[in-house]
């Protein structure tokens, strides 16, 4: 399922950038989002009080959040609040001022060491239909895990009201901070929580992007090896927490990007002169190149649903913009533009029907854009805020991260595909270079 | 576009087993020429700084010269102060400092930079190989600068590379490590990229001076590396460069 752009395309396309107007599109728009409920699940001991409130919170984030469906105000709930399904009163919901369509609710409680939430997803308009969803999500009292419970039942509920595609409350952002000291790679939960450094290799690291499966990260870095500092592409596993081998290759290395199924890397190499993209499988062997023109060429990223055709990034023709070829290099199409300007990190979506990439117009200011593939269509997702680049899509096709400088700062952000509800998840040092985890 | 096709020659030597120098810390900031000034009064000033040696151990001296163009009022920092258009001063730093010299004149003002790089006295220096070559490369080894978005070997770089081809024709036994620098305006990625190229460019304008290609390793550091922090045109200059660094 990806997003639906709805909107004013043609604006965009035939007008130069001094003449274009800032429009807006939106997710669904002319589409009523489902109107939820979701008020605070039923603490059945004062133990669970602090747990409730967490696991509340990520609940309440998380929907707020999804772009699919709008959240009722606490205002407008009536007095009782049901804790589980014998409790409710479907009525009391479905009917102003609350006007709900659906009411996700529920207890939760500690035995001994255990954490147990029961959550229910009820039709309120429906009331003799069978429960939309009911779990009892379990695991330890703490609030790491309330937090993860939190997740797990808001990922069920969107799922639901999504037609199967889960939220992305479980997955998690890779990025570069230089917090430490150093830049290096950095990972935190798609809300911005339990930011942790996996690298410390105390020199320059850049550009994470997981594996499809999630378990690795390949990313540029510049480890010094007998006496010689280049790029070169390094592996982290965060399922053994260590770097895993991939060979070294001469000249510079970098921005690596993984096939759809796991089986390949692309990267720029300047192995043999030029920095062009070359291939290999994920154990680094099977080197092959696929791009052949003086220049540079890099940023490769695999259309995530076929793993057939790659978008990259050329300055064959003078500045540097978006072409188009099949994985094995042949059939090479420039992606042409409206407008002027320097086009940079191409970001598949998942559904591969969009590419997102980041577009530095004559102005000198760098926004995120999305491109409808076939139909070349444009829409302009960020204005004048800063510096806005390297888009990245989270699994659900619903949401982007991105780096921004519209603070002062450079830091990491994410909003909705539509760009509504920016939101900034990280604060302290320098971040940069986000990647949204596959799952 | 135009002017690759130099790039391609002495590709297929291979420079694995390059002893890199590579400058942690140690970074020469040399002046960037003066950009073509435009024909209107009037004129822009320019400002040359550069401070020889530009690697000292503490105690020992370095010298200071500059010159201007069109600039009434110049202001050197730190410790220095107002001086003469063009001159020359001994300074003693007692760490690392960069030296910012300010040019104000009727048509505005232009600065430049130079780096001393001072090893403290409790840190022996290790036993160099050649005492005195690392200052006379610094001395004698120019860098090469660029246009924006760009890697073609401008006059001006041809002129410092000249240079450079000099006195490595001298010094036989010197191998160099040629570092591809790029301005913050464009993209980290991107920019790995354009480094590699100005490395290689001005590695391939030294072959057709007759420097052998398996005496060069180049490494790009795209914009990670900067010579300069600040967010003007001065600056973004510094840091669009070819730099030389001795492999030991």
């Amino acid at each position: 399922m990806g997003v639906a752009i709805l909107g004013a395309f043609s604006l965009a396309l035939a007008q130069p950038a001094a003449a274009q107007d800032w429009f807006k599109t939106g997710t669904g728009l002319g589409v009523a989002k489902a109107r939820v409920a979701a008020p605070d699940l039923a603490a059945r001991s004062t133990a669970a009080e602090p747990l409730e409130k967490t696991f509340h919170d990520v609940l309440w984030n998380d929907l707020d959040y999804s772009g699919i469906l709008e959240l009722v105000s606490p205002s407008f709930y009536p007095v009782k609040i049901p804790g589980q399904p014998g409790e409710l009163n479907a009525t009391d919901w479905s009917s102003a001022p609350a006007n709900a369509y659906m009411l996700a609710y529920g207890n939760l409680s500690i035995e001994g060491t255990n954490l147990a939430a029961a959550g229910f997803l009820s039709d309120v308009h429906n009331p003799t239909a069978p429960i939309a969803l009911q779990k009892i999500y379990r695991g330890t009292a703490t609030d790491a895990d309330a937090r993860r419970l939190g997740h797990q039942f808001a990922d069920d509920i969107i799922a639901r009201l999504s037609g199967g595609l889960p939220g992305v409350g479980q997955t998690q952002i890779a990025y570069v901070s230089s917090k430490s000291g150093n830049k290096e790679i950095w990972v935190m939960d798609y809300d911005g929580a339990n930011q942790r450094q996996l690298t410390h290799l105390k020199s320059i690291t850049l550009t994470p992007r997981w594996s499809p499966d999630a378990t690795r990260i390949a990313f540029t870095c510049y480890a010094p090896y007998r006496g010689t500092t280049s790029a070169q592409i390094c592996i982290y596993s965060t399922a053994s927490d260590r770097l895993i081998a991939f060979p070294r290759f001469r000249g510079t290395n970098s921005s690596p990007a993984w096939s759809p199924d796991g089986s390949q890397i692309a990267f720029m190499s300047s192995q043999n002169g030029d920095p062009e993209i070359y291939i290999t499988d994920a154990d680094g062997t099977h080197l092959h190149r696929i791009t052949f023109a003086a220049g540079v060429n890099t940023s490769p990223a695999w259309n995530p649903k076929t793993g057939r055709q790659i978008i990259f990034v050329s300055d064959r023709g003078g500045e540097p913009v978006l072409y188009q070829a099949d994985a094995d290099g042949s059939n090479v199409q420039k992606i042409d533009m409206p407008d002027m300007g320097y086009v940079v990190d191409p970001a598949w979506s998942p559904n591969g029907q969009l590419v997102a990439f980041s577009w530095r117009r004559p102005s000198g200011n760098f926004d995120i854009y999305i491109m409808d593939i076939i139909s070349r269509q444009l829409v302009e997702l960020t204005r004048d805020a800063g510096r806005n680049e390297r888009p990245s899509w989270a699994p659900d096709g619903r949401h982007i991260v991105f780096e921004s400088t519209r603070t002062g700062t450079r830091q990491i952000w994410s909003m909705l595909a539509d760009g509504s509800q920016p939101r900034e998840l990280t604060y302290q040092g320098q971040n940069e270079s986000p990647n949204w985890s596959p799952r | 576009m135009q002017g690759r096709t130099i790039r391609m020659l002495g590709m297929m030597l291979g420079l694995v087993g390059l002893l890199t120098f590579v400058s942690g810390c140690k970074k020469k900031v040399a002046t960037p020429p003066p950009a073509e000034a435009p024909a209107q009064p009037p004129a822009q000033p320019t400002v040359t700084l550069n401070a020889s040696p530009s690697s000292i151990n503490a105690g020992d001296m370095v010298t200071l010269s500059w010159s201007s163009t069109n600039a009434t009022d110049l202001d050197i920092e730190p410790g220095v102060g107002k001086v003469a258009p063009e001159g020359h001063t001994p300074v003693q730093p007692t760490a690392s400092t960069t030296y910012t010299i300010t040019a104000t004149g009727p048509g505005g003002h232009a600065s430049a930079t130079a780096r001393v790089t001072v090893t403290p006295p409790a840190a022996v220096a290790p036993e160099r190989p050649q005492p005195g070559l690392s200052e006379l490369f610094e001395q004698n080894v120019k860098d090469a600068f660029f246009d924006f978005n760009k890697s073609d070997i401008r006059a001006d770089a041809r002129e410092a590379l000249a240079k450079t081809a000099e006195f490595l024709r001298s010094y036989p036994q010197i191998r160099v490590t040629v570092e591809g620098h790029c301005d913050e305006r464009g993209s980290t990625e991107y920019n790995l990229g354009l480094g590699e190229r100005r490395a290689q460019a001005a590695k391939n304008y030294l072959v057709s001076l007759g420097i052998t290609a398996d005496r060069m390793n180049t490494v790009s550091w795209g914009k990670e590396r900067p010579f300069c922090g600040e967010h003007t045109e001065d600056c973004w200059q510094q840091n669009r460069r070819a730099h030389f660094v001795m492999a030991h």
